[in-house]
Parts: structure tokens; C-alpha cells; sequence
């Protein structure tokens, strides 16, 4: 198929970008969205022009590096990530936006590439049990319910890739953080620092200049690892919990 | 013939750190003699680790939490992404949790015998030991594995062993494991233990006075060039897969790390050793960019088949029945189609070989899943694999409850890495390598399950003992800066290097080199390899090496991010690694486990050892570009687990 991309160019976080006008042909259906995006740098790099940047490792959805908005959506029109939407979801002749992640907390770097550090900062302040190497107990010694196992592991499948920051009209991390938050304080190994960890989470992805949560769901709908919406809620009684039960 | 191939045979490679005495005795005693640094002075070392994927998130974690100041690296943006995250199967641990007979040494056992005799005892023994030691520590830290009614955890049983040894979350065991060990570490980020370096790579390896002592590495954001220093360094930069450009790592793993270490004296060990893993998801056409990985538990209710006869292209179901050739099935009656990944990867490629092959360009066969949805029903199978067949209709856009699933082998894992002790240290003191990045637990072959463990066995465990020793015996007291001459040799090295790449301004992009070179792999050096086929290989990477330096192109600058330029750069470590990986595949005569020299097999075409000539690791000591290696053998001993030829039919 033969297609139009319409793509963000930025050569540096100084300097203003524009979107720029491609066409590529003899695109196939079997092909990931980025092997298409591929397929125009192999071009532009032989015309001696720069390839377009863009974030991407695993190519197989689970390392959360791609992040790319498609025609307005955060990973395109599939629930899935970029790197595993196909081109078979477009048709011949179709004009395709990409964008990079918006967000102030995410300044772009490069054409498609952004600055996600901001979320390595939100575990860094409390996203994490501590638990130094060799002072574990038997893996047995503490039985942890098998409901309360399957909805940690719920949370934990979170990629960090961003998109839900990027599909929410107020730029908002309440998805990210509240999936951390309920995978570590609902196990009994997390309960120590249950308090402490969503009270200073919250706070840094606050200093971080995330927007405020006005319960859209954008953000539930947009990410690929389907972290439910009712995960803010839950954050959001750890935190009230927690500002009762701590005097700060 | 080129030169390179008529290579010297040096002194003997021994370890020297594996104490004597009982296999199982052997990591207390190493433990008791290694000398320790004062807690009060730790903080005065200063230790980096490049990578941060399971073994060198826990290593640098681990390492900070003892109070020594790190320095950590990774070309990612963050240190969550490291290709670590995409394992999927399990972690093999020697709990017992099942009662079923397993044990510590049962573990050590199946890990030798698996490695098909080419891994050294005294490692692969502590392996099995510290395993248990590793599902306490991620259970601690929140991994959340899958889990029974009554709260404990749940075993499963992989690869073919006859115990359930392998715990698992989900299908993300991999992701969960490394999430664990990025937020240990990024709890010592916060602390200040550990400052770490994002989207930076390690270009190059700075020795002074026969040491170790720092590293040159490219801001990939500014495009700087820089050096860091320390008292030792780690490399846990992964395996080296990605020189067949096909395979199931991530676009970006790569081996310049360990490529630089070795071209500045580190032995490279048993680089032939790769694995190719039998259940990928076909290619669909030369866009290709990766392959992608499905469980081997498929192959458990699977059957696999292509039809009889060549180049028969009518669609699956209306190839009737006597008209399918269930190869496995028929090759190996009592195995079937559970054989070993190593022969069911071979017998795949046989068979298209042969023009039976399906799919685009005949590059696969049928995995078919039409006689378990009538035995058990089409509800059992969604439940067993439901996760898997809606991968792979994702990826492929068939239905495989209704069209048989295509498979393939593709590149998966390398055993080979650089050579290292009992204590993880390389050839140059001061420099560690862990996990994939080394060689020293799997021998010939990996199992299934094994490469989680061995990648937090040596970081969370193993090389914060080791690296104490070293440590306490090297003070280092003289202070190395940029101005040294030996630092600012390889700083002009490096840049001398980028520059060149961006200044040939030739007609080939660095993708076209990398499918050339990955394509030339996979022919000569890939499944099946023979002498002649290694030849041919070996005279044609130094004629593609000499293209490359005339018509590469990178657009760009290097004070800039610069995509292309970091390609190019990797390439031209690819270009030189592979030439070395043919000569060792063309130089070991025998076939052992993951590599297959056609030229040794048994009357029935199995894989045939030969032991009184190669039982030995081969390490490799570097000369010049396309300069004949000098080979260092390591004679292997086997005191527990005896030498035996395997059989599947």
C-alpha cells in the first residue's frame, strides 16, 4: 500500500519542530508500524537526509520503549503498543499523523524520541520494597493470598511506556503511579513502607508537573497492558489512608 | 585461505579460584578465603557496571547496598527496559516446593548434562546452590509470581526435566524478575549509592598498567564523548545475538561492550555456542526487523508436520492426512515432538531444505493444534494457551484455532561470552563479566529457565562476594584522570572511530551491512555448519568489512542523537565478532549441543561429541583486525556428572 505520513520533526529540545510530509509505497499489511517507519528511514537516510528518531528495543510489546501518538491516539488505533500494531489496521492511500508523547513532564528530545526520566524519579521516590540482598526470609514463610498475588500482579504488568500520560487531556500520572502503588502495598511483604511509599510517590509525580486526575479513563482505554481505571481509586484510598495514619 | 584462520595455540587458560575439595563445599570455602573491604571503606571504591538488565540491576543494587560507590550505565532511557524484560518461561530454582525428587544437585546435574558437557563443574554447582537463594530475595522485594489457593507458590515443569522446578509470573517472568531488580535499584539511586547514566554507551574499555580502571563512553542524547573511572569494572551488557540481525533479542542489544573488552585483552570463550530456539514466529518478508519468540510449552500438545511432498502449496486443511509428514513424530518415535530444542530446531531446517517448507519463501512449518482441540476440546486449549495463540494471531492474522500456526527457529540466546573464573573475573584484572555477557554456565547449550537464574545468581550473589577480593587486594592509591596517556589513547581511538563513520559519506545504509553480515551468519554459521560452509564465511566478513569502510553512510553529526551513527557503530564490532565466531565453530570438529558440525554426526544424524579432542573451553585472546586469535584451552573436568552421548529416538 501506498500511504502519507505526516511526521514531527525537532532536531533538539531548543530548537521548534514542524510536521513534515513523507510518502512511502510498496508498504505491506504483515509489516509492524515500525518496520514501516523503517522502511522510510532506509529511504531518507540514501537521499542523505536524517531518519526520523523514535524510542523502540524489544519490538515485541513488553519493554515499553516505543511511544508514538497515531492519528491522535497514544499507540495508534489498536490496544496494543506501536511496535505491535500492524499495517494491516491502515488502508491504501491513508494519511497517517505521528507525533511524539505530549506531556510537559516529557520533553521531547528528538522528532519522536521524549525525556521519560520523570517516571524512573516517581519509583525512585518510594515505587520499591526494601529489602536488602541476603536478608530474605524462606519464600514460604509468608503465604500471600492468591487473590491479593493475582491483583499485585495486575498492576505489575505496567510497561511504563507513558501512553497514559499522553492520552490524558491533563497530562496527568495517576495510572503509572497508582499501578505501582497498588502492586506493592497490596502484599504483605510492601505493608511496612505502605504508607510512606504513596504519600511520597504522589508527591513527586506532583513536583514532576503531571496534571491533576479529572477521571477521563483516557488513560485506562490508552494503555496497551490493560492497568484498570478503578487502580486510581484504589491509590487514591492508600493516600487518604495513609495522610490519617501519618502525621508529616 | 586468509590468514586468520591459521591461528596459534597458547599457553593453557586455568582457573585459579575454585577452591579444591567437594563440588559442594566449594563456594563456602571460596566465600571464607576471599578477602573482604572494611565496611568504613567501601565507599572510598568506586565500581561501574554497564547494564542494567537482571544481572546488572541486582549487581549494581547489591552493590551499593554494601556501601560501594557505583556507577551504572545503560543505553536505554531507563534502566526498566534492558532486554531482561522480555523472558518469558520461568526461573528454575532447587526449592523442592514439589517434593518430587529434586535437589540441589539434581539441579547441577541436568544443568552439566544439559550443556551437553562443555560448562565447568565448580560454576555451574554454585549456580544450583544460589538458586534457592534467589526466590527468597525477588519474594522479598514484591516479584509476584504465580501463586496457589493456599497462598504458596506454584511450580511448573519446563524444558523437558522430570522435576517442577521453574517458578513464573505468567508469561512476564522475565519482565517481573528485572522490575524487581530496577526498583532495588532504583532505591540506591535515590539513596545517592548508585549514579546512574541513561541513554549512555560504553564505547570502549580503559586499562592502565595492565588493569581495568574505567570506561569511554557516548552520551546518546548530546553525543559526548566521555570517560569514567573506577576500581573495577562490570560488564553485564548481555549476549551477542544480535550479529545474526534475525533474531529474538531486542533491536538495540548489541556487543560492543564485550567486543571492545576482548580487543583490549579479555579471552573471548566458545563464541560459536549459540542458541536456536524452535518455536519463533515465521518471517513475512525482507521488512523484517525481528523475530519473535513462542513459548516451547506450545510443542507439549502441538504437532508438528509439512506435507510429503515438495513445494506443495495448497492451504493446510486440504492437505489430506496420509499426505503430512509428522517429522518429529517419525524421527524420533519415543520423544516426539518434546525432543530438545537444538534437534527440533535442526529438523525444522532439514525439512525446508528439503522444498517442504511453508509459508512465505517456504521458511517454516505447520505447528498444529486441529488433534488437541478434538481430544480436549477447544475451551482446555484457550485455557492453556490462550495468551499465546492471541500473540500470535496479533503478529500473523490467522486464526490458529482453525489454521495450523507457523513456526520457525530463530536466534535466541548465546552461551558463548567472555571467559571468566570462579569469581567472574576476565583475563584483565579489574574487569568482571556477568550473565549473558560471560560463558561459564551453560556450556554447549542452555535449558530452559536457566538464564534468569544464571543473571541473578552472579548479581545479586556471586560478584558481590567475588569482587570484595579484588578489591581489598587493589587499593588503588595512584588516581587515573583523562590525562593519562593510556586514557587519552583510546578517547582518540573512539572519536578517530565515530568520525570516520560519519565522513565516508558513502551509498549503504548500516541496515544493509547488518542483514548482510546476519544473513552470511545464519547461512555458514547458523544450524548446521560445515567446514566448507565456514570457509567460505571466513573469506567473505573481511571483503564485507572492507565495504563497509568505503560505502557506509551516516547521516548527521555526532554532537547530536544520532540513531544511525549508533548502528554503524555496533556494526562495526559485528563485523569482527563474526569472524571470530567462525573460526571457532570451523576449529571445534565436533558436534556439541547448540552447535552442529555436519561433518561429526552418528549413523542416525544426531549430534556426535568428541570428547577426547574437545573437552575444553576455548578462549580466545585477541591480536589485530582480521589478525589471526591465539586459542587458550581450558581443559574441563568432569569428577561428578560423567560424560554420557545423548539419545532421543
Amino acid at each position: 500500500m501506498k500511504l502519507t505520513l505526516r511526521v514531527w520533526r525537532q532536531q533538539n529540545p531548543e530548537t521548534p519542530g514542524a510536521m513534515a510530509t513523507y510518502e512511502v509505497d510498496n508498504i505491506s499489511a504483515d509489516m509492524s508500524f515500525l518496520e514501516m517507519l523503517d522502511t522510510l528511514n532506509e529511504e531518507l537516510t540514501l537521499a542523505g537526509d536524517e531518519p526520523v528518531a523514535f524510542d523502540h528495543d524489544c519490538r515485541e510489546g513488553i519493554c515499553g520503549a516505543c511511544s508514538l501518538v497515531i492519528n491522535g491516539d497514544a499507540h495508534g488505533p489498536e490496544r496494543t503498543t506501536t511496535c505491535q500494531l500492524h499495517m494491516r489496521s491502515f488502508a491504501d492511500g491513508d494519511t497517517i499523523d505521528i507525533e511524539p508523547w505530549r506531556a510537559s513532564a516529557f520533553p521531547v528530545i528528538k522528532d519522536l524520541v521524549v525525556d521519560r526520566s520523570s517516571f524512573d524519579r516517581i519509583i525512585q521516590s518510594g515505587g520499591y520494597i526494601s529489602a536488602a540482598t541476603g536478608t530474605a526470609p524462606d519464600a514460604h514463610a509468608t503465604p500471600v493470598p492468591k487473590p491479593d498475588a493475582d491483583f499485585a500482579f495486575e498492576h505489575a504488568e505496567c510497561i511504563g511506556c507513558g501512553a497514559c500520560v499522553a492520552a490524558c487531556p491533563n497530562g496527568s500520572a495517576m495510572l503509572f503511579t497508582s499501578a505501582k502503588v497498588n502492586h506493592l502495598n497490596v502484599l504483605p511483604q510492601g505493608a511496612p513502607e505502605r504508607e510512606t511509599r504513596v504519600l511520597d510517590m504522589v508527591a513527586q509525580m506532583d513536583e514532576e508537573g503531571f496534571g491533576g486526575c479529572t477521571l477521563t479513563g483516557e488513560c485506562a482505554t490508552a494503555c496497551p497492558k490493560g492497568i484498570p481505571l478503578p487502580s486510581i481509586a484504589a491509590m487514591n484510598k492508600e493516600w487518604l489512608r495513609a495522610t490519617r495514619k501519618v502525621r508529616r | 585461505m586468509p590468514d586468520y584462520a591459521h591461528y596459534a595455540t597458547g599457553e593453557p587458560v586455568v582457573d585459579t579460584k575454585a577452591p579444591e575439595g567437594p563440588v559442594a563445599e566449594r563456594w563456602d570455602t571460596r566465600r571464607f578465603q576471599a578477602k573482604l573491604v572494611n565496611p568504613a571503606n567501601r565507599r572510598k571504591h568506586t565500581v561501574i557496571v554497564v547494564g542494567t538488565g537482571l544481572a546488572g540491576g541486582s549487581a549494581g543494587a547489591t552493590l551499593a547496598e554494601q556501601g560501594y560507590h557505583v556507577v551504572q550505565f545503560c543505553f536505554q532511557d531507563s534502566p526498566r527496559r534492558a532486554h531482561s524484560v522480555a523472558a518469558q518461561g520461568g526461573i528454575n530454582a532447587a526449592k523442592n516446593y514439589r517434593n518430587d525428587g529434586d535437589s540441589i544437585h539434581r539441579l547441577f546435574y541436568d544443568t552439566v548434562k544439559g550443556g551437553d558437557f562443555r560448562a565447568r563443574e565448580s560454576n555451574v554447582h554454585r549456580l544450583a546452590q544460589i538458586s534457592v537463594e534467589i526466590i527468597d530475595q525477588c519474594v522479598a522485594q514484591g516479584v509476584p509470581f504465580a501463586r496457589e489457593y493456599g497462598g504458596l507458590l506454584d511450580n511448573r515443569s519446563f524444558g523437558g526435566v522430570q522435576v517442577s522446578r521453574t517458578f513464573y509470573a505468567r508469561g512476564q517472568t522475565g519482565q517481573q524478575l528485572l522490575l524487581g531488580a530496577y526498583q532495588a535499584l532504583s532505591r540506591q539511586i535515590a539513596t545517592g549509592g548508585v549514579e546512574l547514566h541513561a541513554r549512555t554507551e560504553m564505547l570502549d574499555l580503559i586499562v592502565v598498567d595492565g588493569k581495568a580502571r574505567g570506561i569511554v563512553a557516548r552520551d546518546l542524547v548530546t553525543g559526548k564523548i566521555d570517560t569514567y573511572f573506577a576500581d573495577a569494572v562490570v560488564l553485564a551488557t548481555g549476549g551477542y545475538g544480535n550479529v545474526f540481525y534475525l533474531s529474538t533479542n531486542a533491536m538495540n542489544s548489541n556487543a560492543t561492550a564485550i567486543w571492545r573488552a576482548h580487543r583490549r585483552g579479555a579471552y573471548f570463550a566458545n563464541p560459536c555456542f549459540t542458541q536456536i530456539h524452535p518455536t519463533c514466529i515465521p518471517r513475512t518478508g525482507d521488512h523484517q526487523s525481528k523475530l519473535t519468540l513462542m513459548s516451547e510449552s506450545l510443542r507439549n500438545d502441538g504437532r508438528i508436520w509439512v506435507p510429503k511432498a515438495k513445494g506443495d502449496d495448497r492451504p493446510a486443511n486440504l492437505i489430506p492426512e496420509d499426505e503430512r509428514d509428522y517429522y518429529l513424530e517419525r524421527i524420533y518415535p519415543a520423544f516426539g515432538n518434546l525432543v530438545p530444542r537444538d534437534i527440533a530446531s535442526r529438523a525444522a531446517k532439514n525439512v525446508c531444505d528439503e522444498g517442504r517448507g511453508v509459508g512465505p519463501g517456504g521458511q517454516g512449518v505447520y505447528l498444529d493444534f486441529a488433534e488437541a482441540i478434538g481430544r480436549m476440546g477447544r475451551k482446555a486449549v484457550e485455557a492453556k494457551y490462550g495468551n499465546l495463540f492471541d500473540m500470535y494471531q496479533r503478529i500473523t492474522d490467522e486464526d490458529p484455532y482453525t489454521v495450523p500456526m507457523r513456526i520457525y527457529p530463530a536466534v535466541h540466546y548465546t552461551m558463548g561470552g567472555l571467559w571468566v573464573d570462579y569469581d567472574l573475573s576476565t583475563t584483565i584484572p579489574g574487569l568482571f563479566a556477568i550473565g549473558e555477557a560471560n560463558f561459564s554456565d551453560h556450556g554447549a547449550n542452555r535449558l530452559g529457565a536457566s538464564a534468569l537464574m544464571q543473571g541473578l545468581a552472579d548479581g545479586y550473589f556471586v560478584l558481590p562476594s567475588t569482587i570484595n577480593d579484588y578489591l581489598a587486594r587493589n587499593p588503588h592509591t595512584e588516581k587515573v584522570d583523562a590525562e593519562h596517556p593510556a586514557v587519552a589513547e583510546v578517547v582518540a581511538e573512539t572519536e578517530d572511530r565515530i568520525n570516520l563513520l560519519l565522513s565516508v559519506d558513502g551509498d549503504r545504509t548500516p541496515d544493509s551491512f547488518h542483514r548482510e553480515i546476519g544473513e552470511l551468519m545464519w547461512e555458514y554459521c547458523g544450524m548446521a555448519r560445515t567446514e566448507d560452509g565456514l570457509r567460505k564465511a571466513l573469506a567473505r566478513i573481511p571483503e564485507i568489512r572492507e565495504e563497509f569502510w568505503r560505502r557506509i553512510k551516516v547521516p548527521g553529526t555526532g554532537e547530536q542523537f544520532n540513531q544511525s551513527l549508533e548502528k554503524a557503530n555496533r556494526i562495526v564490532d559485528y563485523l569482527e565478532l563474526a569472524e571470530l565466531m567462525c573460526l571457532d565453530a570451523l576449529h571445534r570438529a565436533e558436534s556439541c549441543g547448540g552447535h552442529f558440525r555436519a561433518e561429526s554426526q552418528t549413523p542416525d544424524g544426531e549430534a556426535e561429541r568428541r570428547d577426547e579432542e574437545f573437552s575444553y573451553a576455548a578462549a580466545w585472546e585477541f591480536t589485530a583486525t582480521g589478525g589471526a586469535p591465539v586459542l587458550h584451552k581450558e581443559d574441563l573436568v568432569f569428577e561428578y556428572v560423567h560424560p554420557t552421548q545423548r539419545s532421543y529416538a
